[in-house]
């Protein structure tokens, strides 16, 4: 039986970007489904009940899901491109940041976007806090994975979207003065080419932020 | 000079899981308990980022996070697996310690600290997230089958933990009646001769959660 790999995601979102970059960095052969959150298709909310959402990975049949999750799953089931280092403790450390990021950077991007006004500063200092985690753990590697992406930089695809919208509110926050490593590292992430390809077009982005930045406050 | 420590508190169940898969894997190791009101300058040092416990040493190196060290533990020791070794089902017990930790743990806490009209909302949301394993349990004496495996470690705070969060909350999440499965498991969980001789004391747990919860709610008071 031929192997069949689904992936149900959303363009512009950059947890189903993650799942396609490591399986692009693998070279697995994949079909895309493009879901539509305001009009969930029944597939996605059979394999995924619980949670309803994307990404959602299908292999052969079986359903994976939580980017993180899934990230895993494609390196223990492709061998090849390695995402995680084969020692115990740098695996830890690697696993360590991408938790990280989805932890403590995640919510307080979220918050600097989304959140009510008072909300926002606070938020906008937190996240300058955690980059400075994630900048001093680069030391003077190219990527956190090394001379390679690994699954940590795969993560760290939110700094992409996090520059989006940067330009989408006119805030200044990942400048290279206070974030020079964070920053060459978003450049030779963005040029690497199969990254390249796995990333939603930035202006579409930058666009689709601006007019949900620039529309009524929704109140909670 | 022990080869493996653990920084923790006693009365923690992040720290209990790692203690678990320790013996689980027959590593020794040297227990160092931290006071939490006061940490230590080693914690400060192991874990600059979260500053908090579990912290697992090896040697020189220091890895934080209960879900990441249960990951090295796996992978340094090997045997006696944890894990199984099929990834896909890898992936599914990795999805439940996920929903578990972030749905299970936080809400019952949540119910336990939510008052009035919040309490019974937050016992609610809780109270669904705790069918998803009745429904996982079903069918099987452990989570991971036959014998007790990573997901029965990373759940293992339920038959210790959530009673005592019932009783000092003041709020019931899991009876034997509405959730029999997880009942029947966590009697076999509680039983497994490696689970009886390293669970902390039930009383030392209610002081802690009493302790916290007016501590929380003292701090919440301070605000209005």
């Amino acid at each position: 039986m031929a192997e069949e790999v689904l992936l149900f995601g959303v363009g512009r979102s950059p947890f189903s970007g993650r799942v396609e970059m490591a399986l692009k960095l693998k070279g697995v052969e994949y079909k895309y489904v493009e879901e539509d959150l305001a009009n969930k298709s029944p597939s996605l909310l059979k394999y995924n009940p619980i949670h309803k959402k994307i990404p959602v990975l299908v292999h052969n049949g079986n359903p994976i899901v939580e980017s993180q999750v899934i990230l895993e799953y494609i390196d223990e089931t492709w061998p090849g491109y390695p995402l995680l280092p084969k020692d115990p403790y740098e695996r830890a450390i690697a696993r360590f940041w991408a938790k990280f990021i989805d932890d403590k950077c995640l919510p307080a991007i979220f918050k600097a976007f989304y959140g009510e006004e008072k909300e926002r500063e606070q938020a906008v200092e937190e996240l300058s806090e955690f980059l400075n985690y994630l900048e001093n753990e680069l030391k003077e590697k190219k990527f956190f994975g090394g001379e390679s992406i690994g699954m940590v930089d795969i993560v760290a695809n939110l700094i992409f979207w996090l520059e989006a919208w940067e330009e989408a509110s006119g805030t200044e926050l990942l400048t290279r003065e206070k974030f020079p490593r964070l920053t060459n590292w978003t450049h030779e992430f963005v040029s690497n080419t199969i990254v390249k390809e796995s990333l939603f077009p930035r202006d579409k982005l930058v666009a689709f932020l601006r007019n949900r930045i620039g529309g009524p406050n929704v109140s909670k | 000079m022990a080869e493996v420590k653990v920084i923790g508190s006693s009365a923690s169940l992040f720290c209990l899981r790692v203690e678990w898969a320790l013996k689980f894997k027959g590593v020794e190791y040297e227990y160092l308990e931290e006071d939490l009101r006061n940490k230590s300058p080693m914690l400060l040092k192991y874990n600059p980022v979260y500053k908090k416990i579990p912290v697992l040493l090896h040697h020189d190196k220091s890895i934080p996070e209960s879900l990441v060290i249960l990951d090295y533990v796996e992978e340094t020791w090997k045997d006696n697996p944890l894990m199984p070794e099929d990834p896909y089902e890898k992936a599914t017990a990795r999805f439940w310690a996920k929903f578990a930790d972030e749905k299970c743990i936080f809400g019952a806490w949540g119910a336990c600290r939510a008052e009035g009209e919040e309490k019974e909302k937050a016992i609610e949301s809780a109270i669904e997230s705790f069918k998803f394993l009745e429904k996982q349990i079903e069918g099987k004496k452990f989570f991971s089958g036959e014998q007790i495996g990573y997901l029965d470690l990373v759940l293992g705070w339920i038959p210790i933990y959530l009673n005592v969060m019932e009783e000092v909350g003041d709020m019931k999440l899991v009876g034997a009646e509405r959730f029999p499965l997880l009942h029947e498991w966590s009697q076999n969980f509680i039983e497994t001769p490696l689970i009886k001789e390293c669970s902390p004391a039930r009383d030392k747990l209610v002081n802690y959660f009493t302790a916290s919860l007016s501590y929380l709610r003292s701090l919440e008071t301070k605000k209005q």
